[in-house]
């Protein structure tokens, strides 16, 4: 198995030169948040996820979670891993200062989330619950459940967890049934099964945390009738000690695919003490803080894995010896070329870099709008980053994790018969990426979400945002002859992209089915627009830098050569998409049920 | 205040191939990883040990060179450093200035030990430990796998030729650091945070007086000739036989 290296190099290019986020911290008031801190606090974060998590991900992958009688211990070197996690203070790094955190943005984390993800993405999933859960309680539980809480779980003594599925539930959150009733001194009463639940139960932590999605008994039906709760483990005594064992416990855990060292649990909950978070029957929303960050927190899974998949594959492309290059020897002292050196290798390689490094930029902008959405003295720019983000979360959840599932294949194919070998590490990628276009609302919810909500929802305003910053960027960029292969293309498609989005607006009001018919071909489409505005701003900046001075001028060089792969190999993919979207509904709704199986 | 002074040099970053410059005028740095010197990381955390076992109360790293030095000495605060001094110059330093360097910030200092590596991976000169101990005239404890003060002396093993040495030596004094003294922490993320606000001094090189015209000429860089093919000997005796031949054995 290759050892993952934090790709430093490319996150530095897209956090200062790209997005040049030492301005924006400026902006934001941050004027603590140097680039030279950034890059310390990576640099460090990297040494972690290199040298103590990633040894444990193959190991863990093939050892499994345990599960006895309620309890669950998690694979080897697990507990140690996140007990430095914990101590050397990476668990508390964007949590509110005011509860021990260190309170830097969101965006200086991701790419330290990105590097936990390629290091290990079964034990990440312990940690980013939490990480999620801080944001739910402190936007809307009270200050006694704040004060009480958000210290344990920003230390990361506790862990978090989000309890919404429900075995007959899971898409559809209307059909929820646990039951929360009211004790009388302000708390509830928990019962119901949920399933599925990540970390429900592990030996990690002294106590876990759960934000329970339950129903009052005066609620009315469906979704609007969904409150959220606090439940933990144990009830925290008036110190703040895990006390008296509240009335829940881990069933079992699921056998799966993939992230085989997370523990999936069925939480069975009768009679649990907890207290509700935010107004009641307005659970869903609340939740929705925790998920739209979560949601983001997937798309960079989807990441992490691109990368240590590509990683693995460019190492293994340049040591196994297989074939001659199609112009003749490139090493005649040995009996074969390295496999780099054929046309097909580096389609699949670039494949994977092109998808890796663009959704790496795509996923560190998003980032920076969270930043300005939470943090910007200005009240319009805070409405515009919402509005980006708002329209951009599905994208980066479902294109993010899709592009993981593409290029983890390509990671397995690359590596030839080796690839499906469980040692070489390649196969693992696969099956842990398989869960990214399922979870926090599957890929093809995503793209409802997109289409639905955000599209028709905003009337279009929230495309006509994003596609002005993309014509802006255009118009700074359409002087430069050097940049024309990307900026006219780019040009092009937004305009596109604002025709898609008017023939679905009119679409879907001719017929039910028509914005569900489009919705997943009008998410690619936006998905592959995003990523070529991220390879041209990429480009614009490597170019801008060659003119400027030549060194280490091969990394900018390879900028834009990865650029001109995208934009003449990935970019023309957008064109089936926007044909099969045009086609319509009928195509899919024509063929009566009871006919699937002729 | 019992202080000790440790030296953090910026090299190249153990886990990055070297490449000669095509010319042979260096080695090419451009976008290059740079760390701490190995060896100045593990006498930085045997620092940091000495005061926390009570025998020191401060611990001050030095680097000498440009600005970008400041980056492994944000480092060392982070690690535990309590403050730090960059010498700023530009030029290439030669050992020999090195020592004078810091026998200036040792008179300033007035320091009980001096750690620094027992060489730095980038030139591998293991002389500034030893150069600095005469020109101060201090007792030396070099290549130290184990320190132990007691007072005013110091207990130091050594890893020589011969296998382990122990001596004692006289504080002050200066000591050079082995790979097996420590292993060096990992970096906890509100250090980091905290270094940021710790004392971090420029002193410019002019302004200590230091002579830095060059005594050293470098001819070229090459990289070292690739390893040939090795050969399998099927017995003893044929090993014994080649080697005799290539003059190797008697
Ligand atoms: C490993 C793992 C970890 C998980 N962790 C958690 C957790 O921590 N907390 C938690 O609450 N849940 C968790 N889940 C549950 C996960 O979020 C759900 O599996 C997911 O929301 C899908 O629900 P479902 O499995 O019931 O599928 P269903 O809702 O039955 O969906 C099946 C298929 O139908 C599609 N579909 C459903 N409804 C529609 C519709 N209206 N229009 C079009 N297509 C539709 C879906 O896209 C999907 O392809 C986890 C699941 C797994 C496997
Ligand atoms: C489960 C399993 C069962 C198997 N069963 C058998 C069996 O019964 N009998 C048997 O003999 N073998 C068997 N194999 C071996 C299988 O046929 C080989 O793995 C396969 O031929 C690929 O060879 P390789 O693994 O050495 O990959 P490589 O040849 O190293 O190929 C690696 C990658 O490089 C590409 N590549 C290689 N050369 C070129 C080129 N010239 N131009 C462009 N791209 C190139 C490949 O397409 C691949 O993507 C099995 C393998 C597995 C995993």
């Amino acid at each position: 198995m290759h050892a993952y290296k934090a790709p430093l190099r490319d996150i530095r290019f897209v956090v200062h030169e790209v997005l040049e986020l030492g301005a924006h911290y400026r902006a934001l008031g941050r004027d603590d948040v140097t680039p030279d801190l950034v890059d310390s606090v990576l640099e460090e974060g990297a040494r972690f996820a290199e040298e103590v998590l990633a040894p444990t991900n193959l190991p863990g992958d093939t050892e499994g979670v345990h599960y006895e009688n309620g309890v669950v211990r998690t694979p080897a070197g697990f507990k140690d891993a996140y007990d430095k996690f914990c101590s050397d203070g990476w668990a508390s790094m964007t949590a509110p200062a005011a509860y021990g955190g260190q309170e830097l943005p969101a965006s200086a984390q991701l790419p330290f989330a990105e590097m936990l993800c390629s290091a290990n993405l079964a034990w990440r999933l312990y940690s980013g619950l939490a990480e999620s859960a801080i944001l739910a309680i402190d936007a809307h539980a009270s200050d006694e459940l704040k004060s009480l809480f958000l210290p344990h779980l920003a230390s990361g003594n506790w862990a978090g967890t989000m309890c919404l599925t429900e075995p007959h539930c899971g898409t559809d959150l209307g059909l929820l049934r646990t039951r929360a009733e009211p004790n009388g001194d302000g708390s509830y009463r928990i019962s119901g099964t949920k399933i599925f639940i990540t970390g429900g139960e592990s030996d990690l932590t002294e106590n876990i945390v759960h934000l329970v999605l339950a129903r009052l008994p005066d609620a009315p039906a469906g979704s609007k009738g969904i409150s959220l709760f606090l439940v933990p483990k144990f009830l925290p005594t008036t110190e703040g000690r895990p006390g008296m064992r509240n009335g829940l416990r881990c069933g079992s855990v699921e056998h799966k695919m993939g992230i085989k060292g997370s523990a999936t649990c069925v939480m069975n909950f009768s009679d649990a003490t907890g207290w509700i978070v935010g107004p009641p029957h307005t659970g869903l929303a609340s939740m929705f803080t925790m998920m739209n960050h979560a949601r983001l927190g997937v798309g960079v899974q989807g990441l992490g894995l691109s990368e240590t998949s590509f990683q693995g594959a460019l190492a293994y492309a340049r040591d196994r010896l297989q074939g001659r290059a199609a112009t003749g020897a490139k090493q005649p002292d040995k009996a074969a070329d390295p496999l780099i050196v054929h046309a097909d290798m580096r389609r699949m390689l670039l494949t994977q870099k092109a998808l890796t490094e663009g959704g790496r930029m795509l996923a560190y902008f998003a980032g920076q709008q969270l930043d300005i959405a939470h943090a910007h003295p200005d009240a319009e720019a805070r409405r515009d980053a919402n509005d980006l983000l708002a329209l951009l979360t599905p994208i980066v959840k479902a294109f993010l994790t899709d592009a993981g599932m593409e290029v983890t294949n390509l990671g397995v194919q690359v590596f030839g018969g080796h690839g499906y070998i469980h040692e070489t590490g390649m196969e693992q990628f696969v099956r842990d990426a398989r869960i990214t276009p399922l979870y926090e609302g599957t890929n093809g919810i995503q793209a409802l979400d997109l289409i639905g909500r955000k599209v028709l929802g905003s009337r279009g305003e929230l495309v006509r945002k994003m596609a002005g910053l993309i014509v802006d960027f255009c118009g700074t960029h359409s002087e430069n002859p050097e940049l024309k292969p990307y900026i006219a293309p780019l040009a092009a498609m937004v305009r596109e992209w604002g025709d898609l989005t008017q023939f679905v607006v009119a679409k879907a009001s001719a017929g039910p089915d028509e914005a569900g018919a489009a919705a997943v071909d009008y998410l690619q489409f936006s998905g592959y627009l995003c990523f070529a505005w991220c390879w041209a701003r990429m480009a614009a900046a490597a170019q801008t830098h060659l003119a400027a001075s030549d060194s280490e001028g091969d990394f900018y060089r390879a900028k834009l050569a990865t650029a001109t792969f995208y934009f003449e190999r990935l970019l023309p993919r957008a064109r089936a998409h926007a044909e099969a979207m045009k086609s319509g509904a009928d195509n899919l709704m024509r063929l009566d049920a009871a006919h699937f199986a002729f | 205040m019992r202080r000790v002074l440790v030296g953090v040099k910026r090299v190249v970053d153990y886990n990055v191939r070297i490449r000669v410059k095509p010319d042979g005028t260096g080695v090419a740095l451009d976008g290059v990883k740079m760390s701490i010197n190995p060896f100045d990381e593990i006498g930085l955390e045997e620092a940091l040990r000495i005061k926390e076992r009570g025998h020191a109360d401060e611990v001050v790293a030095v680097s000498i060179g440009p600005d970008d030095v400041q980056q492994q000495l944000r480092t060392a605060l982070a690690m535990g450093a309590d403050r730090a001094i960059q010498v700023r110059t530009t030029s290439a330093i030669e050992p020999l200035q090195a020592a004078r360097i810091f026998l200036q910030l040792v008179e300033k200092e007035q320091p009980s030990v001096v750690i620094l590596g027992k060489q730095a991976i980038d030139d591998d000169n293991s002389q500034t430990g030893q150069m600095l101990a005469a020109l101060w005239d201090r007792p030396q404890a070099t290549f130290a796998s184990k320190i132990e003060i007691n007072g005013a002396v110091a207990v130091v093993t050594r890893e020589v030729d011969a296998g382990l040495e122990k001596i004692e030596v006289d504080l002050p004094a200066v000591f050079t650091t082995d790979l097996r003294l420590n292993e060096p922490r990992y970096v906890k993320l509100p250090e980091i945070m905290k270094a940021k606000k710790k004392p971090l001094d420029v002193l410019d090189v002019a302004a200590l007086g230091i002579d830095l015209t060059e005594t050293l000429k470098v001819v070229k860089y090459e990289p070292p000739s690739q390893r040939t093919r090795g050969v399998m000997v099927k017995s003893a005796a044929e090993l014994v036989a080649q080697l005799r031949a290539k003059g190797i054995l008697q």
